[in-house]
């Protein structure tokens, strides 16, 4: 790439300019190279780990579907699969709920002791989760939820309020007041008002939050160590067993499909973000 | 300002109500305190669900770090009677064959297992002698044991006529103790009840001080590999920024296992790395990679970096590029115009992103689990080991306790500073 | 999009999914091989046959998890397969439900379960034997070099045979290894790790290969750690060594010198709401049909009426035609003194 330099730039200054850009880059390198490594790697035809000779010649009979067969053929894998979605998708619609509810609350300039309540509900995000699953192991087999999709869901619900509460506030942060007392003012009721001005500004705050917190039950793995019982194993708890128990290229397999999935995410989410800086009319700051 | 905060402050600052009559003032305090009820009575649900969920149990486990109800539960005839004892050589013939007589019941009952599990913690080697005296007294009748308990117990294994397993037994029947804080902290109570620093192998204070370097480690790490990429995007045009901060942004949305398992498959001893330096002739036999505490941090570092680039990214973004101009076209050169001018303004994401960086990674389980070997192991990987391997759940407990209250440290400064909503997701 | 039809179905298919767990049976036992070899030969026939579903769990043995489940009074865990060597300690701790011999059924022959079990099958009240296997250590011809090691002293002599050692990360075989390449005879192992003396010299001697061993928690990582150079020798179940040398063609070879053989049982967890269910489901397992397929992977019936439906070609490869080299696993020795050394083991490797 041609870089244009300002006229009074020295040679110190472009050998300053490169040497960024090239650290820059082998940074990007190091961070995306893992990831890359694991695609070709899923359709090694042997039970390894490796690229083989014949998969770094490109020999098609070095490549194979196998390992994605043996998810498909594999009820544990089916299991963790269906196990994943039913968790991820209850924990994100509780925590999106309760998650959005306080948020709105907070974002209030009335709330009282915001500052503490905040660093509370946060709280979930930053406390290690070893310790979460220890004190969830004994309260929840005191309450029959261990070892119950309930206590699962729960449990990851907790985890995923932060980031709703997160994502809701910021949007909420821009919210230009003036528009609901606009809508007041024009007569309508404040809950309609809410239903008509304030939601749909929030809308992708929430989405994104729900996003958040649908992935971080997805990739949960610690508390479904300590929690679930064999019939509640998911994605993640299948990967770590194979890994600490047999590395099998099947968990390649799986993590190339998870790899496509985040893709996906990542693409809604960089839209969303986009259309509420649209609407929320931040567009030409940035 | 809203009419609303504008009463606010006028009833603050007329205390008297010179402007508004004394209705005006307590209507608007009902008002106000009206909004404060709602939005509280949106929060509250939250609340009270994050309470069960979440705060309850960990206090259930603060709780068990303390409450060690098993031995006076299971010997309590054996611990009333040695409450006579002073402490010195062997207690009473009479309370070794209570004691006798308890083993006895709890072998039949299938339950010395437990016995012998929780005096071990206090007399390491005692669960042996436990058991194996259990296993003898079993068959023996129960008129026997009354009147020859205590040559059972003597002669079934000589420990018994030593104090120390007595006092163990004594230490062991608290139903409320220190002992698991004691351990966690690698010290003991001696005969005379001071603590002191435990005179068998200490782990646990290394194991913390191992757990904050490799976290100080992987935090500099971070902000190595972090700064320069931040930088370079935040004065990139702005086209090629967003691209490339896709490559940020899809590592941080990849699930934390797929990346451990890529980290596994590059280090392995056959894997990708060390088939590369090979075929280059670098090196002639593979390197040990993976396992050790030079993975744990790799991996980590790769899986923590995002949260150091975002937070750097964003001030960076909101630094004036004629700022660096002004400096140099004042004459500083470029190295002290970044120290003096640029570099301070970055200390807030720098800041933010360390913090986070550093609070995550101490107390961090899945990654040096699976990649650390024995050496890359961290204080949750010991709390799990409690947890799941040796049943000590107690102990567990006194060690996860110690780690909340350090993470909570670090979470209090963290919000003093940077505020805890200013967390940076994308 | 209606998403309030979507959840009341996904909130019915979730509520179905936990219900339909209740009747089903979980069931643990060492994957890899070895798993796939019960599966095919107890587990598929039992479903087959009555209907019941199972879940078929891995573990990596050891009695931590069972102990967990059972002192939380959070069972997970219906039957689990389990080495006598950890057995006897899970019973005396009250772990496991007493498995009365009478639910087993005769033999295909005829002849009574107390006749066609081996005895020491039935020895233990709360587990009925499985398989014969024993604990031998392996090499790959690709990686060796050109000396072969030939006995437990090779193993644990690394200017012999340089190279990393992969061991299983637990005290049980490594120490009595430990003595008998530091000369304790083989039937004098568990007297001299008995003794304070004689755990010193095993940890002494264990301690000259320390920086050597890789450690493994799972068997299946043996056969990869000695594929992919990981490791030149590996401590290992027979079976998953012989799997790879008959299934996979890797170039395995077995070093049967002070083998340490042992059971493996089907065993009930304590306070398991299917206990009846579980009761006969290891009834089928030890069946004289579903016993007579462990061979497969070389570890030997419990019961003789077994043997007669075993291919004679595998019969030198079970760890019975070996026992004149091999040493007996004693299971009581290991639950008296399992915790005390596993925990002495521990903070060994902290050193």
């Amino acid at each position: 790439m041609k870089q244009e330099f300002p006229g009074y730039y020295t040679f110190w200054h472009k050998l300053g300019a490169y040497s960024l850009k090239f650290s820059a880059w082998l940074v990007l390198f190091f961070l995306i190279m893992p990831i890359l490594v694991i695609l070709p790697l899923s359709f090694n035809v042997e039970p390894y780990f490796t690229f083989t000779p014949g998969m770094v010649r490109l020999d098609p009979d070095a490549y194979s579907l196998r390992w994605y067969e043996a998810i498909v053929e594999n009820d544990n894998w089916m299991l963790a699969i269906k196990n994943s979605f039913i968790v991820g998708i209850f924990a994100t619609i509780l925590a999106t709920f309760f998650g959005t509810l306080a948020a709105v609350g907070l974002s209030s300039q009335y709330m009282p002791y915001k500052r503490l309540i905040m660093a509370l509900l946060l709280s979930p995000m930053i406390v290690p989760l070893i310790i979460v699953a220890a004190g969830m192991f004994f309260f929840y087999t005191k309450f029959n939820l261990a070892g119950t999709y309930t206590g699962l869901i729960i449990a990851h619900a907790a985890l995923g309020i932060p980031f709703v509460i997160i994502t809701v506030t910021a949007t909420l942060s821009g919210f230009d007041r003036s528009l609901y007392f606009a809508g007041l003012s024009m007569g309508s009721s404040p809950l309609k008002t809410f239903r008509d001005v304030v939601v749909p500004l929030i809308r992708p705050g929430v989405i994104s939050g729900a996003m958040f917190a649908f992935v971080t039950s997805f990739d949960e793995v610690v508390l479904v160590l300590f929690l679930a019982g064999p019939g509640q194993r998911t994605i993640p708890r299948q990967m770590f067993s194979g890994l600490r128990e047999q590395i099998n290229p099947t968990i390649l397999a799986v993590a190339s499909l998870l790899i496509l999935i985040s893709i996906l995410f990542l693409l809604t989410l960089e839209y969303l973000r986009r259309r509420s800086e649209r609407l929320r009319g931040l567009e030409h700051i940035n | 300002m809203t009419p609303l905060t504008q009463i606010n402050a006028e009833i603050t600052t007329h205390p008297a109500g010179d402007l508004l009559t004394s209705e005006e003032v307590s209507l608007a305090r009902r008002e106000l305190r009206r909004k404060k009820l709602i939005a509280l009575a949106l929060v509250i649900p939250l609340l009270i669900f994050l309470f069960f969920t979440f705060v309850a149990p960990i206090g259930t486990m603060l709780y068990r770090s303390v409450y060690n109800p098993t031995v006076a539960e299971l010997i309590p005839q054996t611990l009333s009677s040695l409450e006579s004892w002073d402490g010195q050589g062997m207690p009473d013939k009479a309370v070794m064959s209570q004691m006798a007589a308890d083993m006895k019941r709890l072998a039949n009952l299938r339950k010395s297992g437990k016995l012998a599990e929780s005096i071990n913690r206090y007399l390491p080697g005692t669960s042996s002698v436990i058991k194996s005296t259990a296993r003898k007294l079993r068959r023996k009748d129960d008129q026997k044991i009354i009147s020859q308990g205590a040559e059972f117990l003597l002669a079934a294994n000589d420990k018994w006529s030593q104090p120390e397993i007595w006092q163990a037994l004594i230490k062991a029947g608290k139903v409320y103790t220190d002992g698991y804080f004691l351990t966690a902290l690698d010290l003991e109570r001696n005969d005379a009840g001071d603590i002191q620093q435990r005179t068998s192998t200490q782990i646990y204070i290394k194991l913390y001080a191992k757990t904050l370097r490799m976290a100080l480690i992987i935090t500099f790490m971070c902000l190595l590999l972090g700064y320069p990429l931040a930088y370079y995007l935040a004065n990139a045009p702005s086209k090629t920024a967003n691209m490339l901060m896709i490559l940020v942004l899809l590592p941080f949305w990849t699930s934390l296992l797929v990346r451990t398992t890529a980290w596994i498959a590059m280090l392995q001893t056959n894997g990708v790395i060390n088939s590369l330096l090979t075929s280059l002739h670098v090196i002639s036999s593979p390197l040990e990679m993976l396992y050790t505490e030079f993975s744990t941090i790799i991996a980590m570092t790769h899986i923590l970096l995002p949260f150091m680039i975002l937070p750097l990214y964003s001030v960076m973004k909101g630094i004036d590029p004629s700022l660096m101009r002004a400096a140099m076209s004042m004459g500083a050169k470029p190295p002290s115009a970044f120290i003096s001018v640029y570099f301070p303004n970055t200390l807030p994401g720098l800041s933010a992103g360390a913090l986070l960086v550093f609070i995550i990674s101490v107390g961090y389980y899945i990654t040096p689990a699976l990649v650390g070997g024995t050496d890359g192991q961290m204080i949750s990987n010991i709390i799990a080991f409690h947890m799941q391997q040796s049943n000590n759940w107690g102990l567990a407990a006194a060690l996860g306790s110690l780690l909340l209250v350090l993470i909570l440290t670090l979470y209090w400064v963290y919000d003093r500073f940077v505020g805890a909503s200013n967390i940076k997701l994308g | 999009m209606n998403i309030k039809k979507i959840t009341t179905s996904l909130a019915i298919s979730a509520l179905m999914a936990s219900t339909a767990n209740a009747g089903e049976l979980t069931v643990v036992s060492f994957g890899g091989a070895y798993g796939a070899a019960q599966k095919q030969h107890m587990l598929d026939p039992y479903t087959a046959k009555t209907g019941n579903k199972l879940l078929f769990e891995d573990y990596s043995g050891g009695i931590a998890e069972i102990k967990a489940q059972v002192e939380a009074g959070n069972i997970q865990w219906d039957v689990v397969d389990i080495e006598v060597i950890d057995l006897e300690r899970a019973c005396s701790e009250g772990l496991l439900e007493l498995v009365p011999t009478s639910i087993l059924s005769k033999g295909s022959d005829g002849s009574s379960a107390m006749d066609d079990f081996i005895p020491s099958a039935l020895k233990n009240e709360c587990g009925v034997g499985n398989i014969v296997w024993t604990i031998v250590y392996a090499y790959s011809e690709k990686t060796i070099g050109s000396t072969k090691p030939r006995s437990i002293g090779d193993f644990f002599n690394t200017s012999k045979i340089p190279g990393k050692r992969a061991m299983r990360k637990r005290p049980q075989v490594n120490l009595e290894w430990a003595l008998i390449a530091d000369g304790v005879p083989r039937d004098q192992v568990y007297k001299v790790l008995a003794t304070e003396a004689g755990q010193a010299r095993a940890f002494a001697r264990l301690g000259t290969i320390k920086n050597d061993i890789v450690w493994f928690d799972s068997w299946s990582q043996v056969p990869q750690l000695l594929n992919d150079g990981g490791a030149v020798m590996g401590q290992s179940a027979n079976g998953r060594i012989f799997n790879a040398i008959k299934k996979d063609g890797k170039p395995f070879k077995m070093v049967w010198d002070a083998h340490v053989y042992d059971l493996d049982v089907w065993a009930v967890v304590k306070g398991t709401k299917n206990k009846k269910l579980a009761f006969d489901f290891v009834n089928f397992a030890t069946g004289t049909k579903p016993l007579s397929g462990m061979p497969d992977v070389a570890y030997g019936p419990t019961r003789k009426s077994s043997m007669a439906l075993v291919d004679p070609a595998v019969i030198p490869d079970l760890p019975t035609s070996h026992l004149d080299q091999g040493v007996k696993a004693d299971g009581i020795f290991w639950a008296d003194y399992g915790e005390s050394l596993g925990e002495k083991f521990n903070e060994w490797l902290l050193e």
